[in-house]
């Protein structure tokens, strides 16, 4: 099994780091270019999964285990709800970001809608590892040459 | 005239697509053509000027979905299982159906018309607003997270509920069938 698919295993090691970047320039830079958490998020579980893929299920669970995959899970929403809780604390509406910069308002959106969008991918990254994880998880009834 | 004749060779590449999809009964090679059926969606949207929308397709329904339906075939079997009757109720019913939704679009605007109903109600505020009192270039990311943030909320929670689900039925599954092969030993 380790002495197949050289080729593979050179060009995911190559292309793993550029995934994750790509993932975290969409995530961030969404206010100005197509993109956001769910992309982002889908982009970032994609490097786990490739990875995963090539190197096998053992070394990506060794990269990111899954209980840290089953947290990240649930924090992304609670990221993102707990951000309208603070709104509300500080006595505007849930999820009115104008509560984090009262006297300039359109710096506070831009805080607000930063925690969300990165409360999205969190939780988007996590679930689609998650679910990969399931499912690569199981013991395989196929074998390679089977496909 | 250049666009029109893109729609007209994305749109019969998706009827093909389509076609070979439902003719094939090797799954490996449908799940592959679904792969393109959605990159080539993806591609209509970015000739609609959709790119959030179009990126969201490549990178879900061509990236992610292609991997989890090879996981579900690798569980799974390979080839489709070939039904006994051959009914003609499918037929019909798709056909209505489509017949319907071509109905419907005849009372819709045209696309980019100003006058359309969608561009009549909140839309001009949200893209005055988007721009002056939050200053985001990006529209579709202001009323994504800003003007609809409870929607997204609830859509984050919707993909949450879903990972669970389907984490708790594969992880129980799983469990089971180590139970069983202890018991068989």
């Amino acid at each position: 099994m380790h002495h197949h698919h050289l080729i593979l295993r050179v060009v995911t090691k190559m292309l793993v780091g550029a995934i994750m970047l790509f993932a975290f320039y969409v995530q961030f830079h969404g206010d100005f270019s197509p993109g956001g958490g769910f992309q982002a998020g889908v982009i970032m579980a994609v490097a786990f999964i490739l990875y995963g893929i090539v190197f096998g299920l053992d070394k990506a669970e060794q990269v990111f285990p899954p209980w840290l995959v089953h947290k990240l899970v649930a924090l992304g929403v609670l990221l993102y709800a707990g951000v309208g809780v603070v709104s509300m604390l500080l006595g505007y509406n849930y999820l009115d970001y104008d509560a984090f910069s009262p006297h300039h308002p359109s710096h506070g959106q831009h805080w607000g809608i930063l925690l969300v969008e990165l409360g999205v991918g969190i939780t988007v990254t996590g679930v689609m590892v998650a679910i990969y994880y399931a499912f690569a998880g199981r013991p395989p009834p196929m074998k390679d040459e089977d496909w | 005239m250049i666009g029109t004749f893109v729609d007209i060779v994305l749109f019969a590449m998706l009827v093909l697509t389509a076609f070979a999809i439902v003719k094939t009964d090797r799954l490996f090679a449908v799940v592959m053509l679904s792969g393109v059926f959605s990159l080539l969606s993806a591609l209509l949207f970015v000739a609609l000027d959709a790119v959030d929308v179009a990126f969201t397709e490549a990178a879900v329904g061509a990236g992610i979905s292609t991997v989890l339906m090879l996981g579900t075939i690798a569980l799974t079997s390979r080839t489709e299982k070939k039904s006994s009757i051959s009914s003609p109720l499918p037929f019909i019913v798709v056909l209505i159906t489509g017949v319907a939704l071509v109905y419907g679009t005849i009372d819709m605007p045209n696309f980019g018309d100003a006058a359309a109903p969608a561009q009549q109600h909140v839309a001009p505020e949200y893209l005055k607003g988007s721009l002056e009192d939050v200053e985001i270039p990006n529209v579709v990311t202001t009323i994504l997270a800003s003007y609809r943030g409870y929607d997204t909320l609830g859509e984050t929670a919707v993909v949450f509920t879903a990972g669970i689900g389907v984490l708790l039925l594969l992880s129980g599954l799983g469990r089971r069938r180590k139970d069983e092969d202890e018991e068989d030993a």
